[in-house]
């Protein structure tokens, strides 16, 4: 626990990388929010402003009750999915995993028509609804229809954090409590759960975070009256000069930190490590039958829900014709044909790209756990904050800021270091560090620091004690922050969009948003979609299969 | 499709012998444009296919994004030329001397379309294709809730249309900006509000983004949408069960091509100008992906039978001669003006019309004065407007934008008193109507 040179310079290099790629790029954007729109100096008049116009203020509560709501709906999705299939002999666990994270990989456009189609004011569901029984459902109205929408969308963020904590949790914990007489809902309550509280909180405050500086749902449903839209909305219109998007920015920013200081706070003086590792997880209980035809139930009804919009967008991008009615007039492979020839460098890129952020994200995120909880270097909460802030930063703002910040940069042969592809590696590693972040915290939060001492102890030096024994304990969290990471940097958009200068160099996301221009497009943006899906899919089918095999080889092997 | 590629290679060879920059213009021409693949990749295909040698990189921004983009890389600029349709932008890239002028050589371009003239008149942008505003509606949606078809904007007004009608934020959207300034400019400053915001009580959604409306048309999700025809047209192309209207007071405005300043390879810019210009490139222009209206009047004798002409059809022969400058002036303050009004009110505003709409129902069954006087009186208050057209193109409010010296406020406190004032007048406006609603019935 005390200061080593090795310590201090891990610190600084982080320290470096978020201040060359995250603060000066977003600090060249926001301090328009500081000064007047006439030039002039430094004034917090627009501060002031925010508060005097009423449109923000209203913004600013809707914020806050949307994604307040979301997080108790996302809860009521997530938990049951992580509870069965972590705690009980469940066929078919691994499949609800990887299925409950598909929500998350929305492709952008293209995700939003199929949801209209399905569940809009003349979807599928309300043309049936008026047709059978007269009547419809607002499903995406207003605010209500955002936290629905969220809730679907954002879930898997508890779900995986979730999981990974309670499988850490070992039996005997669970076995001491049986022996002495608890069980049944008590012995989850009073066990299991706050055991698995860092994974919990470290999935909701993402959730809250998230759907606070979310831009793409709200706008989907038409809300704009929220925080986050209100910000998008003056970005990216023509007054670009215009200081109050960037003062609704810094306010996103604060909101976002406020939330990463608040969990830290809560979780405080509290201790959730355990000494026992190798158990494999809370053991499995059988399920009677007639338990098990409930869990089923309820999985089966959960997972329909949150995966209607992935049906939706299979039967868009087979669909000839869909307008105005249940179903597609009919169906081709028109589509699949047409984006196949595009869709190989697409494919290459997203893979490329987003495994390199997510790779970066992991080790950067797991130091910066590391540095902040088994670490007394002073200032070390604030690499925590300022990663985190890259939640709340609006992807416009960090796009233009690297072009401010790097296009000016010119590589020998000329070309600006903007223009270069790792660039956009770059810039959605930073944009998505908060989730690798979040789950390897707290993965390393429910390891004891005694384990760590007893290799130190047994004479191991500090760098060969991460290495073998705090790495290997943090794996399974380390994987679930790799996997979300990557697969949310699949279908990141937002900053992608500005930092791309050719077609060579573009993303999935990129090529969906080019064909969703027009008509024409939309089915062979629904096809391209899918296969952005199915890539990620299988991507984390794999990582989820890796999880598992090595919690069984650790549990059979003791 | 052989005579077409037959000709295409022909005047092409004569495109490049016609320019001035001969054979020598090769290598890789980088255009920004807010134009989707289905418009770009054909006439992609074509250009290469003319000018032996040279490559089209595309680069897909939508059009607020293009601007930003070349304005922050200017310094060091790898961009040939911009392309898109709202000439707003294309006046902002000139204000921020952005773009390097140049003058066509292509000959049998028509001065104007409409009664819009088809280049800048400072020769810093050209124009190339042209497009209309109008009406588009999904006919099963229409004929499944037993509702009219329109034919002029006051008809979006009426009652049947109530919450069935969508449009984009002119802040958002360069085309409905030109509808709203065209609305403004046929109809006068007052009056033109009026329209909209009665217009405006029957909206669904006002979207963010230009394409939401002829998706949430095309999806049935909305019945009717305000867009620029081409999204009517090549929605149509797609087998979409849509139609489209050009009301009367429309105006058309030619879509644009610009050489960026500083052009990495300003002679391949050019050949891109001249062959889009050629009567190889305006053809293009008729595919059913593309539909916009050349700007070349003998290329309409290729077209397919229907395709609206902006040279002989009489409804298109320009009732309206479009002032730019004038709307150049107010753009800023016109587009706020229906955020704060319109986008951010639209509960209270569509409250208000839909008693309004109840009492004109009630009132057709058995007259009543008062209550007539009333919702005169309610629809008086809809319809004020917190400033005058001359405060509105005026250089303090603009100023405001801007952030220039003679500013008499901040544009955050304009938009509150602008967002207080709709919010009064709609609760006003809504006592009258429910007064008038309990007088008629």
């Amino acid at each position: 626990m005390q200061r080593s040179p090795g310590q201090i310079a891990l610190a600084l290099a982080i320290a470096l990388f978020l201040g060359v790629f995250l603060i000066v790029p977003v600090a060249t954007v926001v301090y328009v929010a500081f000064t007047e729109k006439s030039g002039g100096g430094v004034t917090l008049v627009n501060f002031l402003d925010f508060g005097r116009t009423d449109l923000f203020v209203r913004s600013f509560w809707n914020s806050v009750y949307v994604s307040a709501m979301t997080v108790v709906w996302a809860s009521v999705l997530a938990l049951p999915l992580a509870y069965l299939t972590t705690r009980f002999e469940f066929r078919g666990a691994m499949l609800v995993q990887t299925l409950g994270f598909l929500p998350l990989i929305m492709p952008p456009f293209v995700g939003a028509v199929a949801m209209q189609l399905l569940f809009g004011r003349n979807g599928s569901v309300n043309l049936l609804l008026d047709e059978w029984f007269d009547f419809k459902i607002g499903f995406m109205e207003g605010l209500n229809g955002v936290i629905f929408l969220q809730a679907i969308h954002y879930f898997p963020f508890i779900l995986v954090n979730l999981s990974a904590a309670l499988r850490n949790i070992d039996r005997s914990m669970e076995e001491a409590a049986q022996n002495l007489g608890s069980h049944g809902l008590r012995l989850f309550r009073r066990i299991a759960l706050p055991l698995a509280l860092p994974g919990y909180i470290a999935g909701a405050s993402l959730v809250f975070v998230k759907v606070f500086d979310d831009v793409a749902t709200p706008l989907l449903l038409n809300v704009k009256e929220m925080l986050a839209p209100q910000a998008y909305l003056r970005i990216t219109s023509i007054g670009i000069d215009d200081p109050m998007g960037y003062v609704i920015s810094v306010v996103l920013i604060l909101v976002a930190v406020a939330t990463m200081w608040a969990t830290a706070l809560v979780m405080k003086g509290k201790d959730y490590a355990t000494t026992q590792r190798g158990g494999g997880g809370l053991a499995r209980r059988q399920l009677k039958p007639r338990e098990q035809v409930l869990a089923y139930a309820v999985v089966i009804l959960i997972l329909a829900l949150v995966l209607a919009p992935h049906v939706g967008l299979v039967l868009l991008s087979f669909a000839t014709v869909w307008s105005y009615s249940p179903l597609p007039d009919g169906y081709t492979l028109a589509h699949y044909t047409r984006v196949l020839g595009d869709s190989s460098v697409y494919i290459k890129n997203t893979l490329l790209y987003s495994g390199l952020a997510a790779t970066i994200d992991v080790v950067i995120g797991g130091a910066i756990a590391y540095l902040v909880l088994r670490t007394r270097l002073p200032g070390r909460q604030w690499l925590d904050w300022a990663a985190s802030t890259a939640l709340a930063v609006p992807g416009v703002v960090l796009g233009i800021g690297y072009l401010r910040a790097f296009y000016g940069v010119s590589l020998p042969d000329g070309t600006p270091l903007a223009a270069l592809w790792i660039v956009i590696v770059l810039a959605i590693a930073i944009r998505r560090l908060p989730y690798a972040l979040r789950a390897a915290y707290a993965a390393l939060q429910q390891i004891s620091v005694s384990l760590e001492e007893a290799a130190e102890n047994l004479g191991a030096t500090k760098a060969r004690t991460v290495r073998r024994v705090v790495i290997p304990l943090m794996t399974g969290g380390l994987l679930a922050g790799f996997v979300t990471s990557f697969a949310t940097a699949a279908v990141e958009l937002s900053a992608v969009l500005i930092l791309v200068q050719s077609n060579s160099d573009a993303p999935l996301a990129y090529g969906l948003y080019v064909l969703m221009q027009t008509p024409a497009g939309r089915g062979a943006g629904a096809a391209l979609g899918v296969i952005a899906v199915l890539i990620v899919a299988i991507c984390m089918w794999l990582s989820q299969l890796a999880v598992d095999r090595s919690q069984r080889a650790r549990g059979l092997d003791i | 499709m052989f005579r077409r590629s037959a000709l295409a290679l022909g005047s092409a060879l004569g495109v490049v012998l016609a320019s001035g920059a001969g054979f020598a213009q090769t290598g890789k021409v980088t255009v920004v444009t807010s134009f989707s693949k289905d418009v770009t990749d054909p006439i992609k295909k074509a250009f290469e296919k003319a000018v032996p040698g040279a490559t089209l990189e595309v680069q897909n921004r939508n059009t607020n994004a293009g601007v930003k983009f070349i304005e922050e890389t200017k310094g060091n600029n790898q961009v040939d030329l911009f392309w898109a349709s709202a000439p707003d932008a294309f006046e902002v890239l000139k204000g921020k001397q952005l773009l390097s002028p140049y003058k066509p050589k292509a000959t049998g371009i028509a001065e104007k379309v409409g009664s819009y003239p088809v280049n800048d008149k400072d020769g810093f942008y050209s124009g190339f294709a042209a497009s209309g505003y109008g009406i588009m509606w999904n006919e099963r949606y229409v004929k499944a809730n037993k509702l009219p078809t329109p034919k002029e904007w006051q008809d979006l007004a009426l009652a049947p249309y109530f919450d069935h009608v969508s449009i984009s934020a002119p802040s958002r959207s360069g085309t409905t900006h030109l509808t709203i300034e065209t609305i403004l400019q046929g109809e006068g400053w007052d009056k033109g509000w009026r329209t909209t915001k009665e217009i405006a009580g029957n909206l669904r959604t006002v979207t963010d983004r230009s394409f939401g409306v002829p998706e949430a048309v095309n999806s049935g999700q909305v019945g009717y949408g305000i867009v620029i025809d081409f999204f009517a047209f090549s929605s149509q192309g797609a087998g979409f069960p849509v139609k489209f209207v050009y009301p009367s007071v429309t105006t058309l405005v030619p879509a644009n091509v610009a050489v960026v300043a500083n052009a990495p390879n300003k002679a391949g810019a050019e050949a891109f100008i001249e062959f889009l210009l050629s009567p190889a490139g305006q053809e293009v222009l008729l595919e059913p992906t593309i539909r916009r209206l050349p700007v070349r009047p003998e290329t309409y004798a290729k077209a397919p039978a229907d395709y609206p002409n902006p040279f002989k059809d009489k409804n298109l022969q320009g009732l309206l001669t479009f002032n730019a400058e004038l709307s150049e002036k107010r753009t800023a303050a016109v587009d706020t003006l229906f955020d704060q009004l319109i986008t951010f009110q639209l509960e209270p505003l569509k409250a208000v019309t839909k008693v309004l709409h109840e009492v004109d129902a009630a009132l057709k069954k058995k007259d009543n004065a008062q209550a007539r006087a009333l919702a005169g009186e309610a629809r008086d208050l809809i319809a004020a407007m917190p400033i005058t057209a001359e405060q509105a193109a005026s250089a303090e409010i603009k100023a405001a934008f801007t952030g220039g010296k003679q500013k008499s406020a901040r544009q955050a406190e304009l938009e509150q008193q602008w967002a207080a004032f709709a919010k009064e007048k709609y609760a006003a406006a809504k006592a009258k109507a429910d007064e008038a609603l309990k007088l008629a019935r």
